[in-house]
């Protein structure tokens, strides 16, 4: 057992021995033709080279696997009893070379995740009841326990910040790094970096139950969860290596050539084959969680590459989601009158209400302690204002309390709602005083990255929405959208999904992950925009940590290059086995040069998945004038 | 019921992870093998009265694989 242990802990050192005998035999060959040198080098060397292979051969028979190790073991005994020791010492070289080869560059393929896991925090600030602090492993934190963070340090936990403020990094759970100020009482996340002040955190969750150690886990997982052309080819390898032995015993039986069997064997080897697909998918979703999209698997890539069809929901996707004041029309010039509407408005808790009073909150300088108001329900508030009442709701609620509006009034307020904006009327002393336009806005970066998804090949953008249709086509209608349904209950939206897919459609859901679960689950593609919540991680099938179209963009080139890539390595690998078996037919291949051919179409497909390290989608500069201010319910 | 992950030097051919499966697997009071490839880790369930994460570590090692770091938690 210990040499066994030692010989492969030293395959790498036993390769460049290797080497060197192998060149010391050929310089005597051509330079000093010392009898018996040349045929021990290689001797030497391919015994040496051959004893890691054998013995991974051996371990894998014993666990009932056929591997390439057996192959390539099979084929040097075979070279070594035909006398063929150049050739034994050249293959068993190039295939330890090329296993060095291939660990160094799958490496870095693998970094994206590497570098994730390195941004895992190990250790801890711990303080004590008592007021005294101790470096502990994060390991051995519980929830509940008080961490102190220093500026330069990384948050262990997830957590609240109970005292103390700074800026904080969470670029390693977003992908997105800009420092965000923290303050008492705001929620941090484990592997976030902070970059100046000191915080006093409370653990919620420790440990493996953090956010950033599952997206860690979930990535890990996703690298290996396979496509189903990856899943084609481990079955098809799994008979392959066996189909290539027999083969190989056939051909010697009917030729009875040797060389020409145990080129076979070597020839035969699966190499580009079996690591072409893995290796695309594992450079895809890494350079997607660096980017803070999160794509969980090779199967999820396959099919997010085929989606033809985006269907948004509207709210906290397309919009922002906040309600704000987007335009105000006034008929008066007494200003002080507004901060009568902020004082009515205090009193509600409509959504309406509250953006007004976020809007106005300048104009709260009185005590509203003795402003009372009265609900008329489907109409608004009335309060008091200097004596007198103030009416503040809708059309009807003025027009009731003798308020009527004049054309050039109607006309302003039926431009504000054609506008998709939500309106609230101010009435005082009989006239109309103020109107109110309400929106949710649409995010800034919208237009041009549904402009680019077009390009990038989506053919159909469908909105649903649970808003009502003035809203909804007010919308679309400053955007590239296609198709838009209005007044849906979420039930109403997994019918669309449906439909969508009954029409032959390949379709992707993107909501915010909150209440639309049942549409992320029914399309092809779930998409949740704005993770960092469980259930976003839990149920969708990509997740984009930021909440930005920018990651959309990436995601859908990302899938579509990666499948793409997975195509080309299939293809190199093929066309090398038909190159190696044409040669090998006109005799132009032997066992050196087909190993060499084969290590080095590994190498290939390797380089060429390596590409997708730094894939970066190309979406046009965005216009802030472009985005519009428009009005949910 | 123990939980056991073990952290591998570099995994190079996918080949490996059957091996590694199909060794573990053939231990008794092991269940719910699963080799990632990419992240070259390994996490398995185990029956600490038959069997302990040295022992798997073994297993592994002998195959060839170095294993770096193992963890364990109780389920």
């Amino acid at each position: 057992m210990t040499v066994q242990r030692y010989i492969y802990q030293h395959t790498t050192p036993i390769t460049f021995w290797s080497a060197g005998l192998i060149i010391l035999g050929f310089l005597n060959t051509w330079f000093v033709h010392l009898s018996a040198v040349t045929a021990t080098a290689w001797i030497i060397a391919s015994v040496i080279a051959a004893a890691p292979i054998v013995l991974r051969a051996i371990s894998a028979l014993k666990a009932k696997v056929f591997s390439i190790e057996l192959l390539v073991s099979i084929a040097v005994i075979g070279a070594f009893a035909i006398g063929e020791f150049e050739e034994s010492a050249i293959v068993t070289f190039l295939f330890l070379f090329g296993s060095y080869l291939e660990q160094k560059t799958l490496a870095k393929t693998r970094g994206a995740i590497k570098s994730l896991t390195d941004m895992a925090p190990t250790t801890a600030t711990l303080l004590a009841a008592n007021g005294t602090t101790s470096e502990v492993d994060v390991d051995d934190l519980d929830e509940g326990d008080v961490v102190i963070v220093k500026a330069g340090g990384q948050v262990p936990v997830d957590g609240t910040v109970t005292s103390g403020s700074g800026y904080v990094n969470e670029a390693s759970i977003t992908g997105e790094s800009r420092p965000i100020n923290k303050q008492t009482g705001d929620t941090v996340f484990s592997g976030a970096i902070v970059e100046s002040g000191t915080v006093q955190i409370t653990a919620t969750q420790v440990g493996d139950e953090t956010t950033f150690a599952k997206i860690i886990e979930l990535v890990e997982e996703a690298q290996d969860t396979k496509s189903p052309a990856e899943k084609f080819i481990d079955k098809f390898a799994q008979y392959y290596t066996p189909a290539v032995l027999v083969i190989a015993i056939l051909v010697f039986l009917f030729s009875r050539d040797l060389r020409l069997a145990i080129t076979v064997l070597v020839l035969g080897c699966p190499g580009a084959l079996v690591i072409g697909a893995p290796v695309s998918n594992v450079a895809g979703i890494g350079n997607g969680a660096k980017h803070g999209i999160l794509i969980k698997g090779g199967d999820v890539v396959d099919s997010l590459a085929k989606v033809d069809t985006l269907v948004f929901d509207k709210t906290g996707t397309l919009t922002t989601g906040k309600m704000t004041v987007t335009a105000t029309q006034s008929y008066t010039t007494d200003r002080a009158l507004l901060a009568g509407v902020a004082q009515v408005e205090q009193t509600s808790d409509h959504p309406l209400a509250q953006a007004i009073v976020q809007h106005l909150n300048a104009h709260l300088t009185e005590s509203t302690a003795d402003m009372t108001t009265e609900t008329v329900k489907g109409r608004g508030m009335i309060g008091t204002w200097q004596g007198a009442p103030l009416y503040v709701g809708n059309a009807k609620l003025l027009t009731e309390n003798d308020i009527s509006l004049t054309a050039a009034q109607l006309k302003d307020l039926h431009t504000m709602q054609d506008d998709g904006q939500s309106t609230v009327l101010v009435g005082y002393q009989g006239q109309l005083v103020y109107i109110l336009g309400v929106a949710d806005q649409i995010r800034p970066e919208v237009p041009a990255a549904l402009a680019a998804l077009k390009r990038q090949g989506i053919k159909h953008l469908v909105m649903l929405t649970g808003d009502n249709q003035a809203t909804a086509d007010a919308v679309a209608a400053s955007l590239a959208i296609d198709e838009v349904h209005a007044d849906l209950l979420p039930a109403d939206k997994v019918t669309f999904v449906k439909k969508f897919q009954d029409q032959g459609r390949h379709v992707a859901f993107v909501g915010d992950g909150i209440n639309d679960s049942p549409s992320l689950a029914t399309a092809n593609i779930g998409i949740a925009m704005g993770g960092g919540t469980d259930v976003a991680i839990e149920t969708a099938d990509v997740v984009l940590m930021q909440s930005s179209f920018t990651a959309l963009n990436h995601a859908v080139g990302l899938a579509r290059k990666t499948s793409a890539n997975t195509k080309q390595n299939i293809t190199i690998a093929i066309l090398t086995v038909v190159f190696l078996l044409i040669g090998l037919v006109y005799g132009y291949i032997y066992m050196a040069s087909g190993m060499f051919v084969h290590e080095a179409s590994i190498l290939v497909v390797i380089f060429n998945a390596m590409r997708l390290i730094g894939y970066h989608p190309r979406v046009a500069k965005q216009h802030p004038a472009a985005s519009h201010q428009l009005a949910t319910n | 019921m123990n939980k056991v992950t073990m952290k591998l030097g570099d995994l190079t051919c996918p080949s490996c992870m059957t091996k590694i499966e199909g060794a573990l697997n053939h231990q008794t009071g092991v269940q719910n093998v699963k080799v990632l490839f990419n992240a070259s880790k390994i996490k398995a369930e185990f029956d600490d009265s038959q069997t302990s994460a040295d022992d798997l570590a073994n297993v592994v090692t002998d195959l060839g694989y170095e294993v770096k770091s193992s963890k364990v938690k109780a389920l």
